[in-house]
């Protein structure tokens, strides 16, 4: 057995941080076209912010995708969803959310947050059930199915809460912002960074820390070889699909509040931006789906400042340019 | 000795393709069953279809007299059968440790085994951290078959281990499967090289077209270079 043991050290694997400096090296490259300081900084955290609203929103997307091989085209409806449930909390207790104090706010807000969740994984569970289980392997119903799926959970949003626009205040203690020199920076903004930031790094503690998460991790790559060891896939499937719906129920609270209303086409409306995240980031990769949230969001942010009538191609021209320069995305995890 | 494995009359159809005519053999415990056969006879194929991955469409298919050939794969896998594909499959973006504890599904590692396992792939220990995608062919070969020997399994699948590797490196993953012989497993070996397949074959059956044309003895197989010929396309010193 001389040459397996003959052992040559391994090739150094390479550490592929090009994609983590992106974002990086665009802050600091539009630093000088933007000149005013306050200004960069302003739009710099308003553009992790927003980042980490569609990271939130994204990140069970890209799960699914790269463990289920599923286009769920209807992943916006949990993001609709989520938002208006949190409306039977915030708005019956409005009182609390107009309250001085950042407890009291906090008090409603969570369980808020959390029935959201509920609520939107609870109906991630159903329409895995009913709507895609028929579908798995076959990409075309599956966007007809989930895209129908869309447009039902849209319909009945509005048979239930009717078509007006629900205003959705902030609470107080998370309006304003703090001024440091010129600089203001918006508190809301300040908490969807926090949030954003623990579900990013709960997530990777769970992918790389537990054996659930290796499970996922190795799902993703392959499949098949996961059930040929014994596990029942399936089931991990329909976990992550409940998690990633509950997720973008959070980020579609995150997202009303940001917007400070609630309508029924928000998910739809949001679903594009969704794609183009996790499209950038590589099918199936948390880290480039991180990434591709805040370089979306910076273009959006940067663009819309600079150059206005760009931004409603900014996306789109990210998009391209990413995949031009990585065909399978920032960080490709599934060969697909 | 008791047969550990058996098919009888099974059909396997993939999409419009009918792969599987009617397989008929069965698996002696705790001996190796070379699987041989030109490309296309439906050697993988058949691993596939006892592993569950490929569903018979008739026929009977019994591990250790339980029937399966309605089970699905992760149960099979949970009666005990071990399954090293054509691919290797290791999980590239999971470190050798990932690889082999998501193996071991009943718990965690067992120090006495894998000390028994790097006895024989030392790479393994050696490059114990390192992301599985970084290793070389015979070392993720290495890693696929530690997967499925992490624990004691009734029946190991393996699938051409020796596809695509260098010759020394052959030679010496025969020695490895024959240490893994020695210790007692039930190994239904698909096998294209002829070498591999006399030093390890206990029994051999040969696939065409789908079906079982010979079952024999390796030994008489190895020392009948006209049946070689016939069954095979060529003999085993023309292969030497």
């Amino acid at each position: 057995m001389t040459d397996l043991a003959a052992i040559a050290a391994l090739p150094k694997p390479k550490r592929d941080f090009l994609p983590v400096l992106l974002p990086v090296i665009l802050a600091l490259a539009m630093l000088p076209l933007i000149g005013s300081g306050s200004s960069w900084v302003t739009l710099t955290v308003a553009s992790f912010a927003m980042g980490m609203m569609i990271f939130i929103m994204a990140s069970g997307l890209t799960l699914v995708f790269g463990l289920m091989d599923v286009l769920n085209f209807g992943h916006g409806a949990f993001i609709s969803v989520g938002a208006y449930v949190a409306t039977l909390v915030l708005l019956p207790l409005a009182s609390w959310v107009q309250a001085d104090s950042l407890l009291t706010n906090l008090a409603v807000l969570a369980p808020a947050a959390f029935l959201a969740m509920a609520v939107s994984g609870a109906l991630g569970l159903v329409v895995e059930r009913v709507l895609i289980l028929p579908v798995y392997g076959q990409h075309l119903k599956q966007i007809l199915m989930t895209t129908g799926g869309l447009i039902v959970a849209e319909q009945a949003l509005y048979a239930l809460w009717g078509p007006q626009i629900i205003p959705l205040p902030l609470p107080t203690s998370l309006r304003g912002s703090f001024i440091i020199g010129d600089i203001a920076i918006a508190k809301y903004r300040l908490l969807a960074m926090l949030v954003g930031l623990v579900v990013f790094c709960g997530i990777q503690l769970v992918l790389n820390r537990t054996k659930i998460g290796l499970l996922i991790r190795a799902g993703v790559e392959n499949r098949e070889m996961v059930e040929a060891l014994g596990y029942r896939i399936r089931r991990l499937f329909l976990g992550v699909f409940m998690v990633g719906s509950g997720l973008a129920g959070l980020g579609g609270v995150m997202w009303a509040l940001y917007r400070e209303q609630v309508h029924a086409s928000m998910g739809n409306d949001l679903t594009v931006l969704v794609f183009i995240v996790v499209i950038i980031g590589g099918l199936g990769s948390i880290g480039g789906c991180f990434i591709g949230a805040l370089l979306v969001a910076m273009v959006a942010n940067y663009g819309g400042f600079l150059v206005p009538k760009l931004a409603l191609v900014s996306n789109i021209l990210l998009m391209v340019a990413i995949l031009m320069w990585r065909p399978r995305g920032l960080y490709a995890v599934t060969s697909r | 000795m008791t047969d550990l494995l058996t098919l009888a009359g099974v059909h396997t159809h993939v999409g419009r393709y009918h792969i599987l005519q009617g397989v008929d053999f069965a698996v002696p415990e705790g001996q190796t069953t070379m699987l041989l056969g030109r490309n296309g006879a439906g050697k993988t194929s058949t691993l596939r279809t006892v592993i569950g991955l490929w569903q018979a469409s008739a026929g009977q298919i019994s591990l250790d007299g339980q029937r399966i050939e309605n089970s699905a794969t992760p149960d099979i896998a949970r009666l005990g059968v071990g399954y090293v594909p054509e691919s290797m499959a290791v999980f590239s973006d999971l470190s050798v440790k990932e690889n082999l504890v998501l193996a071991a599904r009943d718990g965690p590692l067992d120090d006495t085994r894998l000390e028994w396992i790097f006895s024989f792939f030392p790479a393994l220990r050696r490059f114990w951290l390192s992301r599985a995608g970084s290793l070389s062919g015979g070392q993720k070969q290495m890693l696929s078959i530690a997967r499925a020997i992490v624990e004691p399994r009734k029946l190991l699948l393996i699938d051409e281990p020796t596809k695509g590797l260098a010759p020394a490196i052959v030679v010496a993953l025969i020695e490895c499967l024959a240490e893994i012989k020695r210790h007692g497993a039930t190994i239904l070996l698909v096998e294209q090289n002829f070498h591999a397949a006399r030093e390890l074959g206990d029994k051999v059956l040969v696939m065409d077209n789908g079906k079982i044309v010979h079952r024999g003895e390796m030994a008489a197989l190895a020392a009948d270079v006209a049946l070689q010929e016939r069954l095979l396309g060529l003999s085993l010193e023309a292969h030497q």
